[in-house]
């Protein structure tokens, strides 16, 4: 099972294999990477690299663990993980804040650190929730923040924070001192400062964080108009929904290994594909698949029944494998079971997200 | 399918677009911007309001006290050196308010005014998380310490200057100005008086700003500032402590607080500068040291705060 999602799992850590996003190794595979404006330096046709990126922390703790990002221009990239999974230290490390204990990364083309100079003024960063001086206003902690960026024109700058507070929803709470901010207005604010100049990729850790639904659904209308004027957003979360609802790729962290990376319509592919019978006679069901050759038959119980909407019945599932639908239906009424329904199980990212890590949403040790 | 293949698939005219929009990054080569941000932080908070008024108010008590107890009247026949020699000439000269004011906050108030600011320097913004959001900028960590500790310096000229003026201001009101009795005995004019005293608060600044250096080191080492700054506090505190133990002459020299009173010094006929030299290099020293420290340790530091 999980050698199927290896199809795209790339956190093996061999440095043999080819450095994502370097033309030289990807180009004579006969891709076509990106548009032809896009060629040039290293890292190009990706907005975030990262090749056996890993830290281990001081007490021997590997918080991220050989991991290879590679986020594409344009993207939504989902970063999905639990809490404690090296989300967070990945972000830091990307950004410059932590150095990695091996492997390097780019974003935007320019090595970091190295480059992070040239780099980082086109990337807003939204890191481990918002911080600001709590004495301080809103407007006046996005003005600290503005004259300590040297690329700042400070003759836009009272116009270009209005703008930001606006775009976040924050204009009438902008005098207002950031320690009387409720956490969803911290949130915005966080977002506000990652919007203050024009960005080609933001880094948003968590940003619905703290948010009541109708914030949430602000923020991701936000994430997804930012997209589509062509910023690359890089979105960390632990929450599937988030990823479904607004991502185009996802990553998937795993105790510190980024377990499975692709387009999210991929990944949703690569699931086992299960099929579920309904009917009054699970036992003949379950003998019926098994003498098949199904693995991983399982007979539900009632719950499922409502959920499909025919009445009665018990929900027998099992892993199609490598059979076809219709030799199954066909052993099934050669078997003489009382089929009320049949069909795939629909497939969820959750159902995705356990396959891969074995495990669900609970927090990484 | 790699990854990359998997994942090279994205329709591109959208951030070809974008790309196309967005003017090269252009930074200005030198601008005041950061740093003035740096020290409207550094006064507009209350706390460090409520510190500078403290400063302030010693001066202020010490002349009304001296004016309205009647003691040291008639002084000046000393030049005892010290405080007491200071006090009596206070009754005929303004200008040594201010040196008195100086020399009582010397040991405590003044090496707290500093220690407060350098402490919070590093170890605040950690505190807070808004550490991250400025490395992020992004502010490179050099240029980051380098305002960091031109804001320290501008907070100790402010104090140094802050207690100076006021005793002054205080006392040339309440006792006026006249002919200033230097400590070796001879007498100079007010204006050559004043003079002085700036060299003494020249003197002062540069010895407290080593002492900033390293309250800017040990902000590098902590996310706690109040902590930072109880530590630095505590070494002036022992470091002064050392300084009276006679058996410890051996070490007295190497002390950082040891040329701080010095400063008498300045106010002979000629300037002696036996201490002051010496004072002046141990701070340059001191000075360097930490603020190499500070550089080394803040620039390889992983910021998890």
């Amino acid at each position: 099972m999980t050698s199927q999602a290896g199809t795209s799992v790339s956190a093996a850590p061999h440095a043999a294999s080819p450095t994502i996003g370097d033309p030289a190794t990807v180009g004579p595979a006969g891709l076509p990477l990106q548009s032809a404006a896009m060629a040039g330096s290293s890292g190009d046709g990706f907005a975030v690299t990262s090749d056996g990126l890993t830290k281990r922390f001081r007490g021997g703790q590997v918080a991220v663990d050989h991991i290879a990002l590679a986020v594409p221009h344009g993207a939504v990239y989902g970063f999905l993980g639990p809490n404690g999974s090296g989300k967070t230290t990945t972000i830091r490390m990307l950004l410059g804040l932590v150095r990695p204990t091996a492997g390097t990364s780019t974003l935007l083309g320019g090595r970091i650190p190295e480059d992070s100079q040239r780099v980082l003024p086109r990337v807003g960063a939204l890191v481990e929730g918002p911080a600001f001086h709590p004495y301080l206003s809103g407007r006046d902690n996005l003005r600290r923040l503005d004259a300590a960026d040297r690329t700042a024109d400070p003759a836009t700058c009272t116009e270009r924070i209005s703008g930001a507070l606006d775009r976040v929803g924050l204009g009438a709470a902008a005098g207002k001192r950031f320690r009387n901010y409720s956490l969803g207005m911290r949130q915005r604010l966080g977002i506000a400062a990652a919007l203050l100049q024009p960005r080609q990729l933001l880094i948003l850790d968590e940003p619905t964080n703290g948010l009541d639904p109708q914030g949430t659904r602000e923020v991701r209308s936000l994430v997804t108009d930012l997209a589509a004027s062509g910023v690359t957003v890089l979105l960390s979360t632990h929450l599937l929904s988030e990823v479904e609802q607004i991502c185009t790729h996802v990553g998937v962290m795993h105790v510190g290994k980024l377990v499975a990376q692709s387009r999210l319509t991929d990944l949703r592919s690569q699931t086992a594909q299960r099929i579920r019978v309904q009917t009054v006679r699970p036992e003949l069901a379950v003998a019926s698949l098994t003498r098949l050759g199904l693995d991983d038959v399982v007979a539900a119980g009632a719950r499922a029944s409502a959920d499909h909407g025919v009445a009665g019945g018990v929900e027998v599932t099992a892993l199609l494998g490598g059979a076809k639908p219709e030799a199954v239906i066909a052993a099934l009424v050669h078997d003489e079971v009382p089929v009320l329904a049949f069909g795939p199980v629909p497939v969820n990212l959750e159902d995705v997200f356990v396959t891969l890590t074995g495990e669900g949403f609970g927090v990484s040790g | 399918m790699s990854a990359a293949e998997a994942l090279s698939q994205v329709p591109s005219d959208a951030s070809a677009v974008a790309r196309q929009e967005l003017p090269p990054v252009r930074s200005r080569r030198l601008s005041t911007r950061f740093l003035r941000s740096e020290v409207k932080l550094i006064y507009g908070r209350r706390r460090n309001i409520a510190g500078m008024a403290v400063l302030a108010v010693v001066p202020i008590i010490i002349a009304f006290a001296v004016r309205y107890s009647g003691s040291g009247r008639g002084g000046g026949g000393g030049g005892g050196g010290g405080e007491g020699g200071f006090i009596g000439q206070a009754t005929n000269n303004g200008l040594f308010v201010g040196l008195v004011a100086l020399t009582v906050e010397l040991p405590l108030f003044l090496p707290l005014a500093v220690a407060v600011v350098a402490g919070d320097a590093v170890a605040g913004e950690a505190n807070v998380g808004t550490l991250r959001y400025l490395l992020a900028r992004p502010v490179q960590r050099t240029r980051l310490l380098a305002v960091k500790y031109l804001g320290v310096l501008i907070a100790t000229v402010t104090a140094v200057l802050l207690v100076a003026v006021v005793g002054v201001g205080f006392g040339l009101a309440l006792f006026g100005a006249g002919p200033v009795t230097l400590l070796s005995g001879t007498q100079v004019s007010t204006a050559v008086g004043l003079f002085r005293l700036l060299l003494v608060c020249g003197y002062l600044v540069i010895c407290l700003a080593a002492f900033g250096a390293v309250g800017l080191f040990v902000s590098t080492l902590t996310e706690q500032p109040i902590g930072a700054t109880i530590a630095v506090v505590g070494l002036a505190l022992l470091s002064q402590i050392l300084d009276s133990v006679t058996q410890l002459s051996a070490i007295h020299p190497y002390l950082p607080t040891h040329y701080w009173l010095s400063f008498g010094d300045l106010l002979r006929d000629p300037i002696s500068t036996d201490q002051i030299v010496p004072g002046i290099v141990s701070a340059v020293v001191y000075g360097a040291i930490f603020l190499a420290a500070a550089w080394a340790r803040f620039g390889s530091k992983d910021i998890t705060s």
